[in-house]
């Protein structure tokens, strides 16, 4: 009898710790997400603003909600980070038309609002590494995480061109990889914040929940006790 | 004061009989175990879907055009909508996380059993009535795999023989999932499959205390009475059983928040990566995969093969598979109740289908030509699909003849 419900439990705790996501066809670069490091979320949005918002929106990022989260003034991202909007309770759109820009690029770009949370974080971040030349493209580069991909690589001043050597990419780099890397980092973290604004909440909320249900439990269960003290 | 109140009350509607029928004096056998908490948090998932889902009405919009962003909207923009969401997504696995516990609960200690046979019924009834909820709500957030799952279930209607392609189109309203399959799934996600489920668990409850509960060791407790016709091994549900199920309920809700608070899309399985991309007609998804709680019989549909072009035969199966789930209180001819007391055939039989639940439930998640495991997944879920049918299908004879130990004449407290 006993067996039987560790047998149910051991088959739930083996299925739940089986990751749901087909393996990925290359090693994908972790990146560590930290949404109270506000440097870096700072930074992200700078590399955000300077080099996606122009083809890709954040149509559901509110620029004050941004100023908000990541300790900033309304007057700073007025007139440090908005080139796109004049209202600061804007969200995040492009002016490039959508029809405009799937001429030119084959496919529109995606909006990136929740695309952290659709690709993963460790996948933006190899993507954004692993652009290389190729002149077969129409733009002169390609991507090993994101192959012929249409997005040219918008970061090559930051981090050079890349040669692929068999699958291995070799840089005849600009900058050191450690400050392009940094960079990535920072605008993943900046994209995981976008992916998600209220988790800053949900997380500085979650603890205060359960300590109040772990309170509530130490007066439940002695009240349970003291009931059915006398049924044997 | 409060007496002549309840006296004025009483004289114009039954509230203190009601009252005692089934709570004060309903009397539940005093044995219950960890087992026995699902029912009542069950319950608890049920009013936490209805109170956040009409919250969540109040800023979703059921059309292609807006529904994704709208729910990004409830995410960001509505106060507090971000956890009005979350406890309604994560809501929705915990309550087939219940259900499935629940249900197993009733095969483990043969609740089904007569006299209760009804009460299962009842209850297949809104385990099906959860599934078409569950399944038309996934639809909503117009994601990926909202849009493609919708699909691909919708056109298994389509595999029916002649009448399939018509069928089909008549659900979705339109020649693929468009908009209006969206309104309809909409209207009978927060209004006509609510009401049925209000309604059977009305039905459940009230076929439940007709004949009283049935507890671990599987003995009548009403065969034994004291002089004023009270069962000897039964206490009062309340307030023994509320107050045991209060603790429940905080220990539910505190794993029930460590998900919501730090893991709300649980590595995929609450909420999928692919649905945070808002819903492409043109692009169909790697592999569509529908939620966790399907995957068991999603499993089954792809084991069978397909005969003469069509895939009938699985969708067939895979609508056996609930039916012999109905068929159980008569497929199962042991005079005994309880797993404690029956023989090796019956403990054997239940662990394999257990395993067989399980591991469908996983191939289900991976793509069928798949060899992680060694073998072909296919292969894989049609040996797992045999055992699953196998232990209905030979239940009336190993449940016959199974070595069966002595029911002991009153409940005991292990």
């Amino acid at each position: 009898m006993r067996n039987l419900i560790y047998v149910f439990f051991i088959g739930l705790i083996s299925i739940s710790s089986v990751q749901l996501m087909a393996a990925s066809k290359i090693h994908l670069e972790p990146v560590e997400i930290d949404l109270s490091d506000k440097a870096s979320l700072q930074r992200g949005a700078k590399t955000f603003v300077n080099y996606c918002l122009s083809c890709h929106a954040a149509s559901f990022m509110r620029y004050n909600r941004m100023a908000k989260d990541l300790g900033m003034t309304d007057k700073q991202v007025e007139e440090n980070l908005m080139f796109a909007s004049d209202k600061i309770g804007d969200t995040m759109t492009v002016a490039m038309r959508p029809d405009d820009a799937k001429k030119w690029f084959g496919v529109t770009p995606p909006d990136l609002s929740v695309i952290s949370r659709a690709r993963g974080t460790d996948w933006l971040n190899t993507y954004l590494r692993t652009f290389y030349l190729d002149d077969e493209k129409a733009m002169g580069t390609n991507n090993l995480a994101f192959k012929d991909v249409g997005m040219p690589h918008v970061l090559w001043e930051q981090q050079g061109y890349l040669e692929n050597d068999h699958g291995h990419l070799t840089a005849a780099s600009k900058g050191t990889d450690a400050d392009y890397n940094q960079t990535v980092a920072d605008l993943v973290n900046f994209l995981a914040y976008i992916g998600e604004p209220s988790k800053i909440q949900r997380l500085a909320l979650g603890k205060w929940v359960l300590l109040y249900l772990f309170l509530l439990f130490l007066v439940v269960y002695p009240m349970k006790k003291a009931f059915w003290k006398d049924i044997h | 004061m409060f007496s002549s109140l309840m006296g004025w009350v009483d004289a114009r509607f039954p509230a203190t009989k009601m009252w005692e029928d089934h709570l004060s004096k309903y009397y539940a056998p005093k044995n219950f175990n960890f087992w026995y908490f699902f029912g009542s948090l069950a319950m608890l998932v049920l009013v936490l879907q209805i109170v956040t889902g009409i919250f969540l009405t109040m800023n979703y919009k059921p059309d292609a055009a807006l529904a994704f962003a709208s729910v990004e909207y409830i995410m960001r923009d509505v106060n507090w909508g971000w956890l009005i969401r979350y406890l309604h997504s994560t809501g929705a696995s915990a309550f087939f996380v219940v259900i499935y516990l629940h249900m197993f609960r009733g095969i483990l200690y043969g609740s089904y059993k007569q006299p209760r046979e009804l009460v299962w019924i009842f209850g297949m009834c809104l385990y099906m009535a959860l599934m078409a909820e569950a399944f038309m709500g996934y639809l909503l957030p117009w994601g990926q795999m909202s849009f493609w799952g919708a699909q691909v279930i919708i056109n298994l209607f389509g595999s029916v023989p002649f009448v399939g392609p018509d069928i089909a189109l008549w659900i979705r309203g339109d020649f693929v999932v468009a908009d209006a399959t969206l309104n309809r799934f909409f209207a009978f996600h927060v209004i006509a499959v609510p009401l049925v489920i209000l309604g059977l668990v009305v039905a459940h409850i009230i076929a439940l205390h007709e004949v009283g509960s049935n507890n671990p060791d599987g003995v009548e407790i009403k065969k034994n009475k004291d002089k004023n016709g009270i069962p000897l091994d039964g206490i009062p549900f309340h307030p023994y059983y509320s107050v045991k199920d209060i603790v429940g309920v905080v220990v539910f809700l505190f794993i029930f928040a460590l998900i919501l608070f730090y893991a709300p899309e649980f590595g995929g399985w609450f909420l999928e990566k692919d649905n945070f991309i808002p819903a492409d007609a043109l692009k169909t998804p790697e592999h569509i995969v529908p939620l966790w709680y399907f995957t068991p019989f999603y499993a089954i549909l792809r084991a069978v093969p397909s005969v003469a072009g069509s895939a009938f035969a699985g969708v067939a199966a895979m609508g056996a598979a609930q039916v012999f789930l109905f068929l159980l209180p008569w497929l199962d001819r042991s005079p005994v109740k309880s797993t404690r007391y029956r023989g090796p055939y019956w403990k054997i039989a239940l662990t394999l289908f257990i395993i067989s639940f399980i591991v469908l439930g996983y191939l289900g998640t991976q793509p069928s030509a798949d060899t992680t495991l060694l073998v072909n997944n296919t292969i894989l879920a049609r040996i797992f699909t045999v055992i699953y049918f196998a232990f209905f299908i030979l239940m009336p004879w190993y449940t016959s003849i199974d070595k069966d130990k002595a029911v002991p004449e009153r409940v005991t407290m292990k």
